[in-house]
Formats: C-alpha cells, sequence, structure tokens
C-alpha cells in the first residue's frame, strides 16, 4: 500500500469521526412533554424548543417577569411549545434586548423541576429585517 | 423616465448583456484561432461586457441616488434610511438589504472582469465565458421580473415604489399618491463606520473567489490542465487577503457593537464564510507545489472548485432562509431559496462534468512522495485545514440535513450543538495546535533548511519555544492540557517563523510573506487563547447586597452565572478590582466633542434635534446656548459608568443603548483599551431618559427642627432653616424674603443634603422651588412655616431611582490578537504582490514569444 493511500484512509477516518462526533453532539428540537420525560429518566442534554408567546390582548406577553431590582440575573415568562403546552421558561441572565418584539422563540436548555431553565434564546423578531406594515396614520394625516 | 423605472431598465440591460457577453465569448472559445471571425467576436465580447460593467455600476449609482435623495416613495429608500442619517450611513443602507449586498457582489464582479480583461489577453475568452455566466446568474437576482402566465418571479428588485411593494395598504384608496414623510431608518447596530467598510470588503472576497475558479474552468477546459496555476495563484492569494480581512473586519464590528462579548461566536453566518476561507488558503497551499506534485494538483483542482461552490453554499445558506430557527442574523427569506439552489447546483454540475472530462489527463506522480519533501509538509497542512473546515460545515448544514430528510418524507429534529463556542472551540482549537506546528516544520522544508538525515536544525526552536512556553505556563498559570498545547505550537510557529525571517531570508522581504503571515496566525492563536480562554467577568454578581422581598428570586442568588450587576445611580458598587459608580445617562450632541447630561436637552419628537435647556458647557467653551437647537442623536443613550482602581486612577466608559421603535432596546459596549488588556462593558437593562418616570402620590410631614423623620424608606433629619439671598433661577426682590431648609438623608453607605427653598413676597405670592435629588428618586417641596408652633411643613414625592443593569468582562492579551491580525494581512500582501509580479514577468515573455511565432 502506497503511502498516500493510508494517508487518505486516516484522512476519510477523521472525517468519519466528524461526522459521527457531529450526530453526537447535535441537539434536538423537541417539546416540553419530551424535555419532562429527559429530566425524569435523569438526562442532563439540554434540547431546542420552538415556541410561541402568549399574548394578552394588550400585546403584552403573559406571565413575563423581569425585576432587575430584585434580581438582575432573573428573567421568567410562559412559553407554549409548538403542541400547546405552556411551561414557565426561567433564563439566569437579563431579559434579552428585543424580547418584547418577539413572537416566535427558540429556547435551549433542560426542564429543572417544574420550570424549563434556559441558558440561550433565540428570537425572531418579524420587525428586524422584514418590512413591517409602516405606521401611517401620522403620516397620512398631515398628508391630506 | 423616474428612477425606479431607470435602474429596473439598467438591471434588465445588465442581465441581457451578462447572457450575450456569455455567448459571445462562448463562441470566442469554440472557434478555430485561425478563424477569421475570431478577432469582431472577440470585440463584441468585450462590448459587451463593457455595457454590462457600465449598467452594473449604473444600477448602483441609481440606487444610491434613491437613498441619498430620500425618495421614499421607493421602498428600498423607506425601509432602510432615513433623513437623520449622514451620507456615510447611508451607504451602510445600500448595503442593509438582500438586494443592494447581491449589487455589491456583482460590482466587485463587473470590476474585475474588466481589469482580468484588460491583463490577460491570453487566457481571456474562456475565462471569461465562465466568469460573465456567474455574472448573468447574480445579475438575475435583482431582476425582478414575473414570468407572465406562469407565477414565478425571477429575483427580487430593489426599485419597487411602495405601492409595488405593499398594494394592499389602505392609505392607497384614499391617497393613491402618498409617499411617506421620513424612512424607517437604519438598523442602529449597523450604524458603525465597520459598516460602513466590512460589506465592501466581504463583498469583494466573495467576487475574487470566482477569479482563480473561473481560471481553473478555462484551464481544464482547454486541457492546459497546469497552466492556469500561474495566472490563478496571485489572485487566490488576493483573494486569501481580502476575504480574510473582510471576516476579521465583521468579526471586530461583533466585538465593537453586538453585545455578543465576542468577537467570533461561531453563529452558522460566520461559519459560512470562514469555511470557504480556510479551503481557499488550503487551495492556495497545493496550488504552490501543483507543479511538480500531482496530487497537489488534483487537490487543488477539487479545492479551488471548492472554495467557490462553498461561498455559493453560504450565500443559499444565510439567503434562503433556511437557517430559520438555528441563527440569530441570518437574512430572511425574498423568495429566492429556489433561484439560489439553481445557481448553487448549476455550478457544481458544471465544475463536475468540467473536471471529470479531463480528470485521465492529469498527470501522475511516477514516484512517491518523500516524508522529507516540502511538498509532502504543505499537502499535510492543506489537508489539516480542509479537515478543519469540515468539523465546522458538518455542524452547520444541520438545517439543510433536515430539510433533505423532510423532502424525502422522513422526520429529522436535529438541532445545531447547543453552546456553539464550546463545542467548536474544542475541535479547532486541536487543527490549530497541529497548523501551527506544522506552518513551522512546512517552512523549515520549504527553505531547505532541514533534509533527509539532517534534521536537527529543528531541535534549536524546538527548544527555545519549550523553554518560552514553560516560562509563560508558569507565570501566565495556564493550567488546561488543550491551551497549554496550543499555546505550544503557537510558540513554536512564532520561534520557526522568526529564524526563518532571520537565518535565510535575512529580511529579503520579498519571500518571506509565508512566514511573516505564519507569524501573524501564531500571534493571533496566543491572542485568542489569552483573550477568550482566560476572559474573566468582572461584574459577578456576590454583593448579596440586594434584598428581594420574592423568595424566588432569592433561591437561585448563590448561582454561578450571576454575570450582571446593578448600579444605582450615583452609589458605588464594588466588583472585582474596580468601584464602580453609574453617573446618569448622557446625550450626544453632533457637534459637541464631549457626551452631555440628557437632562440638559428637550429632544423634539419625531425629529433629530434638540432644545438645549442650558448653556451646553464644557471646560471653559460654551458650546451652545439655553434655547439653541441642535442635532443630535436622539435614539442613543450613553451610560456614564465611574472606574475606579485600587490606585485610584478613575476612567470612564460610555456603553450605548438606542431606543430604536422598530427593534426596542439594542445595546453596545464601550471598552477600555490598555496595553494588555481590554475592559469591555455592556448595559444590559437601562432607562430611557426621554420617557419621564412618574412620581409618586405626596406625602406630607411636618417636623420642628432637628426633628428625625422618615421619607419613603430613609431616615431623614431636618438639620437647619435659614434665610437666603439668592434661589437659583428666580430674581428676587429686595422685599422677597427666601428660606432654605437643609435635610439630611440617611442612605445606607452614605448621606445625601436635600434643600428646598420657600420664598414670599410683599404681596405674599409664595413661591416653593421643590429640589430632586436623582440619586435617592427624591423631591421635597418646602410647603409652609407655622411661625407659631415652629413647626415646618414639606411635601415629599418619589420616583424609581435610576439604575442601571451591566456586564463587565475583562479580556487579556487581545492585542496581541489584533496585532497578529495586522501582521497576518501584511504578509499575506507580501505574498500576493510576489506572485503578481512573477506573473507579470511570465506573461510579458509569453507575449514576446507569441508575437515572434507570428
Amino acid at each position: 500500500m502506497k503511502k498516500i493511500h493510508i494517508f487518505g484512509l486516516i484522512v476519510i477516518a477523521i472525517a468519519i469521526g466528524i461526522i459521527v462526533s457531529t450526530y453526537g453532539n447535535a441537539s434536538t428540537y423537541s417539546n416540553f412533554t419530551e424535555a419532562e420525560e429527559l429530566a425524569k429518566e435523569g438526562e442532563k442534554t439540554e434540547i431546542h424548543v420552538v415556541g410561541k408567546l402568549t399574548k394578552d390582548p394588550n400585546g403584552q406577553i403573559v406571565g413575563m417577569k423581569y425585576d432587575p431590582v430584585m434580581d438582575p440575573n432573573h428573567f421568567e415568562f410562559m412559553l407554549a411549545d409548538t403542541n400547546k403546552v405552556v411551561k414557565r421558561v426561567v433564563y439566569g441572565s437579563p431579559k434579552p434586548q428585543d424580547f418584547d418584539k418577539s413572537e416566535q422563540v427558540v429556547v435551549i436548555g433542560r426542564m429543572e423541576g417544574d420550570h424549563f431553565a434556559c441558558n440561550k434564546i433565540l428570537m425572531k423578531c418579524p420587525s428586524k429585517y422584514t418590512n413591517e406594515k409602516p405606521d401611517f396614520k401620522e403620516a397620512t394625516a398631515s398628508k391630506m | 423616465m423616474t428612477l425606479g423605472n431607470l435602474g429596473h431598465l439598467l438591471v434588465i440591460l445588465s442581465f441581457v448583456t451578462a447572457l450575450v457577453a456569455t455567448y459571445a465569448y462562448l463562441r470566442v472559445t469554440l472557434l478555430q484561432a485561425d478563424s477569421l471571425e475570431l478577432s469582431s467576436w472577440k470585440r463584441f465580447a468585450r462590448s459587451a461586457f463593457y455595457v454590462h460593467a457600465a449598467a452594473i455600476v449604473g444600477v448602483c449609482v441609481t440606487l444610491y441616488t434613491i437613498i441619498y435623495g430620500h425618495h421614499f416613495e421607493y421602498h428600498y429608500a423607506w425601509s432602510h434610511s432615513s433623513k437623520a442619517l449622514p451620507w456615510y450611513y447611508m451607504l451602510s443602507c445600500f448595503w442593509e438589504g438582500q438586494e443592494g449586498s447581491f449589487m455589491l457582489w456583482m460590482f466587485w464582479q463587473a470590476i474585475l472582469g474588466v481589469i482580468l480583461i484588460r491583463t490577460n489577453k491570453l487566457w481571456e475568452a474562456p475565462m471569461m465565458t465562465v466568469y460573465t455566466l456567474v455574472q448573468a446568474f447574480l445579475t438575475s437576482m435583482i431582476l425582478g421580473v414575473i414570468i407572465p402566465g406562469l407565477d414565478f418571479k425571477i429575483g427580487s428588485t430593489p426599485f419597487l415604489t411602495m405601492r409595488e411593494a405593499m398594494p394592499d395598504l389602505p392609505v392607497w384608496s384614499a391617497n393613491p399618491n402618498f409617499i411617506p414623510q421620513d424612512g424607517n431608518g437604519l438598523n442602529p447596530l449597523l450604524q458603525n463606520y465597520w459598516m460602513v467598510i466590512h460589506p465592501p470588503t466581504l463583498f469583494l472576497g466573495f467576487a475574487l473567489t470566482l477569479v482563480p475558479f473561473a481560471y481553473l474552468m478555462a484551464g481544464l477546459w482547454r486541457k492546459q490542465v497546469t497552466e492556469w496555476l500561474r495566472p490563478a495563484l496571485p489572485w487566490m492569494l488576493l483573494t486569501g487577503v481580502i476575504l480574510g480581512v473582510g471576516i476579521l473586519m465583521g468579526g471586530y464590528w461583533a466585538y465593537e457593537t453586538l453585545s455578543f462579548n465576542s468577537y467570533w461566536s461561531w453563529d452558522p453566518v460566520e461559519n459560512a464564510v470562514y469555511v470557504p476561507w480556510l479551503v481557499g488558503i488550503a487551495a492556495l497551499h497545493t496550488m504552490i507545489i501543483a507543479k511538480k506534485n500531482a496530487s497537489a494538483l488534483k487537490s487543488s483542482v477539487i479545492l479551488v472548485i471548492a472554495q467557490f461552490i462553498l461561498i455559493l453554499y453560504s450565500t443559499f445558506l444565510t439567503r434562503s432562509g433556511i437557517l430559520g430557527n438555528s441563527s440569530v442574523h441570518s437574512f430572511t427569506d425574498l423568495g429566492l431559496s429556489g433561484q439560489l439552489l439553481l445557481y448553487l447546483l448549476a455550478f457544481i454540475a458544471v465544475s463536475i462534468i468540467i473536471s471529470v472530462r479531463v480528470w485521465k489527463l492529469l498527470p501522475t506522480d511516477a514516484e512517491e512522495v518523500s516524508t522529507y519533501s516540502r511538498e509532502f509538509w504543505l499537502f499535510i497542512g492543506a489537508t489539516v485545514l480542509c479537515l478543519a473546515s469540515f468539523q465546522v460545515i458538518i455542524p452547520t448544514s444541520i438545517p439543510v440535513w433536515n430539510k433533505i430528510v423532510e423532502s424525502l418524507g422522513g422526520v429529522s429534529k436535529l438541532a445545531p450543538p447547543t453552546d456553539a463556542i464550546t463545542y467548536y472551540t474544542k475541535f479547532q482549537l486541536w487543527f490549530f495546535a497541529v497548523i501551527a506546528i506544522l506552518t513551522g516544520i512546512g517552512q523549515y522544508f520549504w527553505w531547505k533548511r532541514v533534509q533527509k538525515g539532517k534534521m536537527q536544525e529543528l531541535l534549536t526552536p524546538v527548544w527555545i519555544s519549550l523553554f518560552i512556553t514553560a516560562l509563560l505556563i508558569t507565570f501566565g498559570g495556564i493550567n488546561k492540557l488543550p491551551y497549554i498545547a496550543l499555546l505550544t505550537a503557537s510558540v513554536f510557529a512564532l520561534v520557526a517563523n522568526m529564524a526563518i525571517i532571520l537565518g535565510i531570508l535575512k529580511g529579503s522581504y520579498r519571500l518571506s510573506g509565508g512566514a511573516i503571515t505564519h507569524i501573524g496566525v501564531a500571534l493571533m492563536l496566543i491572542g485568542i487563547l489569552w483573550s477568550s480562554g482566560y476572559q474573566k467577568v468582572v461584574s459577578l454578581n456576590g454583593s448579596g447586597l440586594l434584598i428581594s422581598k420574592d423568595d424566588f428570586f432569592t433561591k437561585d442568588n448563590n448561582r454561578e452565572n450571576k454575570e450582571n450587576v446593578l448600579l444605582w445611580l450615583g452609589q458605588s458598587t464594588r466588583m472585582g478590582d474596580y468601584l464602580l459608580t453609574y453617573r446618569g445617562p448622557r446625550t450626544e450632541i453632533r457637534d459637541v466633542p464631549q457626551y452631555i447630561p440628557s437632562s440638559w436637552l428637550d429632544i423634539i419628537e419625531g425629529d433629530f434635534h434638540a432644545v438645549c435647556l442650558r448653556d451646553i458647557t464644557i471646560g471653559e467653551k460654551t458650546f451652545h446656548k439655553k434655547g439653541d437647537t441642535v442635532a443630535v442623536y436622539p435614539e442613543n443613550v450613553f451610560y456614564e459608568v465611574e472606574y475606579r482602581e485600587p490606585s485610584g486612577r478613575i476612567t470612564t466608559l460610555f456603553p450605548r443603548a438606542q431606543f430604536n421603535k422598530r427593534m426596542g432596546l439594542v445595546v453596545s459596549p464601550d471598552i477600555k483599551r490598555e496595553l494588555n488588556k481590554d475592559l469591555y462593558s455592556f448595559v444590559t437593562v437601562g432607562g430611557n431618559p426621554s420617557e419621564a418616570e412618574e412620581w409618586s402620590a405626596t406625602e406630607n410631614v411636618r417636623v420642628a427642627l432637628q426633628d428625625t423623620f422618615f421619607v419613603n424608606d430613609y431616615v431623614a433629619v431636618l438639620e437647619n432653616v435659614a434665610r437666603t439671598n439668592g434661589v437659583e433661577g428666580v430674581s428676587l426682590n429686595p422685599n422677597d424674603v427666601a428660606v432654605k431648609a437643609q435635610i439630611k438623608i440617611l442612605d445606607k453607605e452614605r448621606e445625601y443634603y436635600i434643600a428646598p427653598t420657600f420664598a414670599i413676597n410683599q404681596d405674599r405670592m409664595v413661591l416653593r422651588k421643590p429640589e430632586v435629588s436623582e440619586e435617592l428618586g427624591l423631591r421635597i417641596q418646602f410647603m409652609e412655616i407655622d411661625p407659631k408652633t415652629g413647626m415646618f411643613s414639606f411635601a415629599a414625592n418619589f420616583k424609581q431611582r435610576d439604575y442601571i443593569v451591566m456586564k463587565a468582562v475583562e479580556k487579556p492579551l487581545i492585542n496581541v490578537l489584533w496585532i497578529g491580525t495586522l501582521i497576518l494581512v501584511a504578509g499575506f500582501t507580501i505574498s500576493t504582490l510576489r506572485r503578481f509580479r512573477e506573473f507579470r514577468l511570465v506573461r510579458d515573455k509569453g507575449v514576446e514569444l507569441e508575437k515572434v511565432i507570428d
């Protein structure tokens, strides 16, 4: 066997190792029910839960609590996952900047007792790059 | 003709001319060398490309005119710009949208195309066939043409009017000629000078990846399987520099502007350009040795294709919306995903077909490569670079994998690793430790300093670097095995490459590009090791001073990740070695060199001007008088935070927050730069000074002199009431009587004095001037004096005291990273210039040869 072949085999082996380890390290998109099952089994793995924030008629997010005077590192809110299961989510950092504008969020973490302890929140703000409906009322009035 | 129509026309013209040029260059390539038609087709192809390039420039000028002229009847200007922006940020508006960034990309390709035509006549026809085909695909992205009959849109045009873009708005029925007063404005995070220069650099890098690819395709097409290397190599190097600089600028922007607390966060958007860059670097290493080594030639073919295709793949990832739930900042889907996929697949197909056709013609090595040859070591280096990029692209592609499985009817719920930074660092660290070692060994073999049976030359740098590393580990407190490995490898790279420059090249700068670049890499690795591996959160909230009424908030209080600290206005808090004091919100006036307290200004609603409530005086100089109108950045609030060191030295930082209507609160850090570390601070919660806090209901107290009483939860003492001759802001007549009370308020750590005044004139008109303590959130008004009982009445109101929540991190040795970056760029540039020079020399000789043959 030529050296180049041995070399090639080593490279292929490392590449396969990378793919396997990616699979092993990958998280999953899941829901609160599965998160609870994992927690019961004592699993410490973290999962992604995609959910919708529930908003009251005034557009306020239901169950959102952040009082920096009490504790600047505690933020919580209620989140409904894709199966409409609602859980309290606790985030050990200040409230993310554009949270109020979000509708759908992805929380990454695991269940701890009655709440989902998350250490990362990904937000999809409808207004960020897309074009929200412009607020034309004022402008229209001044025009006419 | 309206600007929009002009722009649209130019887009169509550029698309058509790109197709025409592709066809014409294809004809030229396929014609026999002695054909009579050749020169006329060549002239035609060239003119078509020149018209194309001019049209592209015209499209860009038109769009910028629309933005610069505040033509808000156009959707692009409305959604990305506003009147308050200075001209250079309007450049950022240009490329904030996807269409604009596509245009930037084709703009560079148009310019580069003209340069290529003018500098390389020999390769022009086949190379430009590939080149213009790419250009046609890119132009189609902004075409915005709907195929009649089919409901299929090609491209997305930036020249839509508001009405075309949003036909459903009710306003059109009331007023069809409606034009918005002002635009939506630019994303505040992009209002930064790096965002003016980072995207053009990055897209120049994108455009450049096409050049080596086009040369390669041309070479394979004409069966000149090694000849393409010489013209392509300098361009590959230039791609490496520019794309690298673009990526690093992005990292630096993120560090300075985003409060991600890092210059690199392994977000899919970042990974998507990091991977093609690494592959490009691998490609240029194999290209250097490809003439002598057939395996390297084959690898070069694959890698040059890969770096170009990966740029297309990265474009597909970031712009098709496929990253959806896995990235914080990918663009949203403009409906171009199908088109982008077609673009990607088309060029994969083209490259495979062209390469497979000639693969058999590629030479094979007669004898096996020796382990003691430079080719062997460069090849290993390139391989490790590829493996490193492979390790990044696989997890980044998880969303694509999910989509593929779904489209086949399966279910895949794989998500990217939860903690991207830890995950990628774990692997990349080892890859780069190996790469660092290889840069040193590679240089020794390259300059034939070591050969088979003569390896002892390498021992000296090994010993020197082990010695230095031992010192660094001992005194730097490096204690983790991976960090020790990376440090040892980096120091070795540093020492070995230095030795090459000093010992062999003896300062011959033209040849030292490689070694200099490698020194840059080594320094960057050392800088990253310290600034990321040993960053220290200063703002640990371990004070335990916070009193909570709710058990829920206190039960987790001892958790380790409490990395944000609350600072009350005017109250000093100890944090690590520093004593921190929040001094209040500040505003920036455009023509005043310092930030001024926000309370000095009254911001005009819906405008970028403010009225001065007092003279704006800094030091001796008065910039504006009371009542003047000044231009400000109304969204920006800077929180003045004072850092006092044990030595008594005081530094003031101004972390920024922007209260943006569209995006809510957006914060950016302020960085205190020192030689050996950065102190990086950002606000996570802060008040908006333009939204006045509400005062509580009035509380009345009646006290005698020296009485102790309570206001809110504070203990207060009425120390004195005395006659005063002046009341600030009020002119007193000689017959008026004014008295000032002095009230001492005891807070936890210090005492405050509040001195409200009470004045009465001869008509028995009473003036009660309240005093406000922002630190205490307390307002006291002197209400009444009862001469009979000697009692005094006061009214007190309270509000939430002003505070911020912030995070501060120390990043040691980050300057080593930046210095390494500059050295890397310098080394790269030297190599690039050297290879361009070589190319020029050979080309001019080649042209002479051709003349002789003619």
